[in-house]
């Protein structure tokens, strides 16, 4: 028993200094000095060097003036963020999805696209579809007195669309671009 | 599905499958002590480990020792992280000041890890200090999976051996999975992550003013290496309580694809080298073809499933497509149901997408494939030996069909190694149905669950099949963090583990002390397609007879009941 006693205890202990203490030691110490933006969480600074948010942390958007958001099952807290993990029986999702509709329904448009009313696995997803952001053209350019297409342009200058996953819009991006528009009035 | 969903698709396999059989050649140079273009930079590191341990890595093993040396070890990890998780509060690296954990949740987390389950009870951003994510638990990633390793490359060698007792080092298996299997993968991975926006820090969380004037906290901590180490060593514990649909954890389609190919890719490259140890490469290339053949099988019904639109959802002012609560727009579906068809065929159990909200029949396949005891790929190490498990079942029953002693690569089968495999077939049963009708019965435990119908037990079912087969992931609606809980699901993933470890250790011995019988024509092949046929169609009679009833209780009935 003792003969695998001493190998067990300090073999735990060395690979606890390795992999646990030196390992991460050692990534943060390249990535701090090689990507130090994305290392410390990709953040987002106004002009007073103040921290608005994360590039990749979806942020709350209400009011008829701003690209909305995905809902989120925790309110868009981050600490600890989760999802509804509401299965596709149970009737509180068909509920809630049917009166999130109601509030986001455009006039003159078509049935409100699935992505903007469903909640996402993070409850954080920065993202929306370039459909789901275009359904809300009309109702912001409405709001802040713009043409649609100066609305319509920021999606497409806002929009991703990698080789192998699907074009996505980030919404703190593309409400930052259209904060910088100048508006008529709010 | 569009073209970037091919691409996708195409480029996984591509990943997967192409480095494969090179990097198993690696592991079984590395295994077996052999100079790799590694050895100038570990060779030191890895003697000093064996002087101060005292470890003499000339001296072999018979099973006995190595499992004593297993289990040594294993236990030495979990009374140092259960220690870790209970006292984090007076610990440093504790920057939000987190106070230790509960008991019971230190026992559930500490064995989930040990047994390279990573099932989790609480939400690493709220509940764990720095320290104990990077020293607790990446720890246990790492030591987690070369456990794995060890096993399956002694079982690799009683079965490559003949008539001897000796089965190798546990120290120096452990001790090289590590620094020249794992260690240097992790490293590219993880700096690859950080640079597509993962946190790799160990600054306060940030307080943020967002553009609409909330007060907004943003996580951070030394996350990129320890995602790394959770997809390669399939653990799958997320730094954050999402997991890889954590848009910190997993930020872009490119980690995705990365993080998806990390999962299996190692368990692919064991399967070759098994080929090394038992030098006959065409044992592989069958078995890499049975498990791919089940893989498709799940996950083209997956695909099919998911991307049926919800009846329930069938309401005039909303847009009916394939269904996205649960689901991250970067993703989509095809990677959603991709990662979830990979995560639970191994034994990962990390997510990108919400499984308790994919439609009934997506989640049947997770569960599905969890229930074959996680032979398709698998976790690392622990795969290929439950596996190899159903190829010496498939020898088995083709041995009775064709009426002589079953043979495997000349090794007979006896008496004492079919009692050893059919221990193996109790332990997915009785974590499963056992413990889980245990929980279903009681009205406490079987409160846990949130939701209504079939899917309610769907979700207890789903919890239990998770635990046993070491998987992780879940059905996250279920409160898994009672007293009960926490202890049932620690026991599920105990016998989960250590129940195979031990009869693998066992069988392994018994093996190598046999002498190998010269293959003559009466032989049955254990390559080729037929032999590729019989092993499939076991694993799926074995899983299948055992659980299909529990699936038509839950996610068939869902589906029926839903009008798809």
């Amino acid at each position: 028993m003792s003969s695998v006693l001493r190998p067990a205890v300090s073999l735990i202990v060395l690979m606890t200094l390795i992999t646990g203490v030196a390992y991460p030691l050692v990534v943060t110490g390249v990535a701090q000095v090689a990507f130090p933006e994305q290392a410390n969480g990709s953040l987002v600074y106004d002009d007073h060097e103040k921290v608005r948010g994360s590039e990749l942390i979806a942020q709350n958007f209400t009011g008829e003036g701003w690209f909305h958001p995905r809902p989120s099952a925790g309110a868009y807290a981050t600490v600890a963020s989760g999802a509804s993990n509401l299965s596709p029986s149970n009737p509180a999702l068909a509920t809630r999805i049917s009166d999130d509709a109601a509030k986001e329904k455009v006039d003159n448009q078509g049935p409100v696209p699935l992505n903007l009313l469903t909640t996402s696995g993070s409850g954080l997803d920065p993202h929306l579809s370039p459909a789901a952001a275009e359904y809300q053209v009309a109702r912001i350019a409405a709001a802040r007195n713009l043409p649609r297409d100066s609305v319509q342009q920021l999606i497409a200058a806002n929009t991703y669309s990698p080789l192998i996953g699907p074009p996505v819009v980030n919404v703190l991006a593309l409400n930052q671009s259209l904060e910088a528009l100048p508006s008529q009035s709010r | 599905m569009h073209a970037y969903d091919y691409l996708l698709i195409l480029a996984f396999f591509a990943l997967v499958l192409l480095p494969a059989p090179l990097l198993g050649r690696f592991y079984y140079n590395v295994m077996e002590g052999n100079r790799t273009f590694l050895t100038p930079v570990m060779g030191p590191v890895e003697r000093v480990c064996y002087r101060l341990s005292g470890v003499d890595p000339k001296v072999e093993h018979n099973w006995k020792t190595y499992t004593l040396a297993l289990l040594a070890f294993n236990l030495a990890g979990f009374v140092v992280l259960f220690s870790v998780l209970l006292f984090q509060g007076a610990l440093p690296l504790n920057p939000q000041g987190l106070p230790g954990m509960e008991w019971s949740l230190a026992f559930n987390t500490a064995m989930s890890f040990v047994t390279n389950t990573n099932w989790q009870n609480y939400s690493g951003e709220a509940s764990l200090s720095y320290l104990s994510q990077m020293a607790g638990l990446t720890v246990q990633n790492f030591v987690s999976a070369a456990t794995g390793i060890a096993v399956l490359v002694a079982f690799c060698r009683g079965i490559g051996r003949r008539s001897t007792q000796h089965l190798g080092n546990f120290w120096t298996d452990m001790t090289r999975a590590i620094l020249y299997g794992l260690l240097p993968l992790c490293i590219i991975l993880a700096l690859f992550l950080v640079w597509q926006g993962v946190p790799q820090t160990f600054a306060h969380y940030i307080d943020a003013v967002t553009l609409q004037g909330a007060d907004q906290t943003i996580p951070l901590g030394p996350a990129a290496s320890q995602i790394a180490i959770k997809q390669l060593g399939t653990n799958g514990g997320g730094f954050f309580g999402v997991n890889s649909a954590h848009p910190f954890e997993n930020p872009t389609a490119w980690t995705n694809l990365f993080e998806l190919v990390s999962i299996i890719l190692i368990p692919v490259a064991l399967v070759f080298t098994f080929g090394h140890y038992v030098k006959d490469m065409r044992q592989s290339r069958a078995i890499v073809a049975c498990m791919f053949v089940l893989f498709l099988i799940g996950g083209a019904t997956a695909l099919w499933a998911e991307y049926q639109p919800n009846p329930a959802l069938n309401i005039a002012s909303v847009e009916q497509t394939a269904p996205m609560e649960g689901k991250e727009t970067r993703f989509g579906t095809t990677a959603t149901v991709l990662w979830a068809t990979a995560t639970t065929a191994a034994s990962n159990g990390s997510v990108n997408g919400m499984h308790d909200s994919l439609n009934p029949l997506s989640g049947m396949v997770a569960l599905a494939n969890m229930m074959v005891g996680e032979v398709i790929f698998g976790g690392v190490g622990a795969g290929l030996y439950g596996m190899l498990l159903n190829v010496l079942i498939a020898v088995f029953l083709a041995g009775l069909m064709i009426g002589r002693t079953p043979e495997y690569l000349g090794k007979k089968l006896q008496a004492r190694e079919v009692k050893l495999l059919v221990a193996t077939l109790i332990v997915m049963p009785v974590g499963v149905l056992v413990f889980g009708a245990l929980a279903a019965s009681l009205p406490g435990p079987a409160g846990a669950v949130s939701n209504p119908g079939p899917h309610g037990f769907s979700q207890l079912l789903y919890a239990y099949t998770s635990a046993t087969a070491n998987n992780g992931s879940a059905f996250g609606g279920f409160s898994g963090n009672t007293v009960f809980h926490n202890l049932m699901l620690g026991l599920s993933m105990f016998i989960g583990r250590f129940g195979y470890i031990l009869p693998v250790l066992a069988l392994a011995g018994s093996l190598a002390a046999k002498k190998t019988s010269p293959l003559g024509l009466n032989s049955f092949p254990t390559h080729g397609p037929l032999f590729v046929t019989l092993l499939t169609v076991t694993i799926l009679l074995v899983g299948g007879l055992t659980f299909l009833p529990t699936l038509a209780l839950g996610p068939i009935a869902e589906h029926l009941s839903l009008g798809f």
